[in-house]
């Protein structure tokens, strides 16, 4: 590796980080909008990876990949425990749900020994390499690429325009809406556990509602037209505090300005352009 | 003759109204069977009991002899039904050539992890869906407009991709819920030639419409609904001449004055 790529690799490690974390994340909120579906349970699924990761961790000898794994598995039961019941909710209704999914591993947490209470868990050994984060980010967008574009995603987008008629072709809308939560929790959750292996600490108020704000914005802003969009989205949003640095205590104003701009003018988000599946034929 | 679809004592309420109150008919196969009635007769309720949107309360639905009333919406797309909305419900977002590939989605087979991995035998079946799309659009005439957003069709186009998407699937019986609503008689005129052509296809075609003229010209045979229940069955003859349903669209005093003028008629012969 040359000298300047290795310095620069060290000095923006943990920007590099958060990006491809980030990148995840938009992916699990991508996969429920993808449905016509609005859930805020992608911070929860989150922290319920990332208490999973560091704990397997701190207290096995488990290799990284099952650590991950376990990681994923674990979202995935919760996001079956709260999808099955909520699965005939849609719009808020299911926002709401899901905001109490979060609020209730929260407290969990705060109280729970094993979590460490309000003072979360440190020492969690930093075995998220860079290369790791980037490869899983590049496979998980590359899946769901793929399966946008195939007849699954063709259902997806049916029933994002309209779920009556989508049923009505044979579209199994209820077993699409689990589905895609099933997806987007493993993916917050493998999330989770990278970057509680990458900041060596966490705390319950890293996966609190205002977690959850943010992993949505990563997808208004980028737009939910393909899956590139809220990975976009979620590079704009991570890189933007850092491009807004020189101008101090107004970079708050200034990104949140970014954002208004955005929504107001391109409503559809900066990549707004569907997938195409089919060409027609010659 | 066999009968394709088999509604025997339909019943369904909503709050204490029965929309459908102990309907019984048989669509039999290959035909163009029409269902008409005035405005509120239950005609729209029982294409959603039909396709399975609202559950039946009492009675059953056999299609091709299976009870198809327990089962989901999607369920009954792979069965051979397809339907089409009162009001147009097309995916506005997609192009028209997806939407009609949409349509045969309860066809498709290919494996989710094939997809996922982007395996040739997912790929080999869109190139395929694509082909046959591009067939359905040829059909009804849209084919030169398969890259338009689909929401961006004009009114009697919509209503024609409707048709292509229920096609698609490779229906058995094909539910048209008015599907010359506001046509002018021009464009009328094309879908029932359109609708004919379906049927040489050996589609069977269930259909509801206001127009009389149209529903006279396509269909062989008629269910009469009014209030929820079945007042009339037969061909369009009988139908036309029948007392109950002439009171249903005109009115008790205006029956009575057709009955009576009929009277005349027959005095004078």
């Amino acid at each position: 590796m040359p000298i300047w790529l290795d310095d620069f690799l060290w000095t923006y490690q943990t920007l590099i980080h958060s990006l491809g974390i980030n990148g995840l994340l938009a992916l699990s909120m991508y996969v429920v909008l993808a449905v016509g579906q609005l859930s805020l349970g992608q911070a929860a699924f989150m922290g319920l990876g990332a208490y999973t990761g560091a704990l397997l961790s701190l207290h096995t000898g488990l290799p990284f990949a099952l650590v991950l794994a376990g990681s994923a598995v674990v979202p995935v039961l919760a996001a079956a425990a709260v999808g099955l019941p909520t699965l005939r909710l849609t719009g808020v209704y299911l926002a709401i749900a899901t905001i109490g999914l979060g609020e209730v591993l929260r407290v969990i947490y705060v109280n729970a020994e094993i979590t460490g209470g309000a003072l979360g868990l440190g020492g969690i050994p930093g075995r998220s390499a860079t290369w790791i984060i980037l490869l899983l980010l590049a496979g998980a967008l590359g899946g769901v690429w793929l399966v946008g574009r195939s007849r699954f995603g063709r259902a997806m987008e049916a029933m994002r325009g309209d779920q009556t008629a989508a049923a009505v072709i044979g579209v199994n809308v209820p077993a699409y809406h689990l589905g895609a939560l099933l997806a987007s929790a493993a993916l917050a959750g493998v999330a989770g556990a990278l970057s509680a292996h990458s900041s060596t600490f966490i705390s319950p108020d890293d996966y609190a509602f205002e977690a959850a704000v943010t992993i949505l914005s990563f997808a208004i802003l980028g737009g939910i037209g393909s899956p590139l969009g809220p990975v976009v989205g979620a590079l704009v949003l991570t890189l933007l505090p850092e491009l807004l640095r020189p101008l101090h205590d107004f970079r708050g104003v200034f990104n949140g300005l970014i954002i208004v701009l955005v929504v107001l003018f391109l409503p559809r988000g900066i990549l707004p352009w569907p997938m195409t599946r089919l060409r027609k034929p010659l | 003759m066999t009968a394709l679809l088999e509604v025997s004592r339909a019943s369904k309420q909503y709050r204490g109204l029965a929309a459908v109150d102990d309907v019984s008919f048989t669509v039999e196969a290959g035909r163009v069977h029409g269902l008409i009635g005035p405005n509120g007769a239950g005609k729209t309720t029982l294409f959603n009991l039909i396709s399975g949107l609202v559950p039946l309360d009492e009675g059953n639905i056999l299609f091709e002899g299976r009870d198809i009333a327990p089962l989901p919406i999607h369920a009954r797309a792979g069965l051979g039904i397809a339907r089409t909305f009162q009001n147009i419900r097309i995916f506005e977002d997609m192009t028209v050539l997806e939407t009609v590939a949409a349509g045969a989605h309860a066809r498709l087979s290919a494996p989710f992890w094939h997809c996922l991995l982007g395996l040739p035998r997912s790929r080999a079946e869109e190139r395929r869906v694509a082909a046959e799309a591009l067939e359905a659009l040829e059909f009804v005439g849209l084919a030169d407009r398969a890259q338009t957003r689909a929401g961006d069709l004009a009114y009697g186009e919509q209503r024609r991709l409707e048709i292509a998407r229920g096609l698609a699937s490779r229906p058995r019986l094909l539910l048209l819920d008015e599907p010359a609503a506001g046509m002018n008689p021009h464009e009328t005129a094309d879908l029932a030639c359109l609708l004919r052509r379906v049927c040489e296809r050996g589609v069977t075609l269930l259909l509801v419409e206001h127009d009389m003229g149209f529903i006279m010209t396509l269909c062989c045979r008629l269910t009469v609904l009014n209030f929820g229940r079945r007042i009339a069955c037969g061909t369009p003859q009988e139908v036309r001449t029948n007392p109950a349903v002439i009171e249903a669209y005109l009115g008790t005093k205006a029956a009575a004055r057709l009955a009576a003028r009929a009277g005349r008629e027959e005095g004078w012969q």
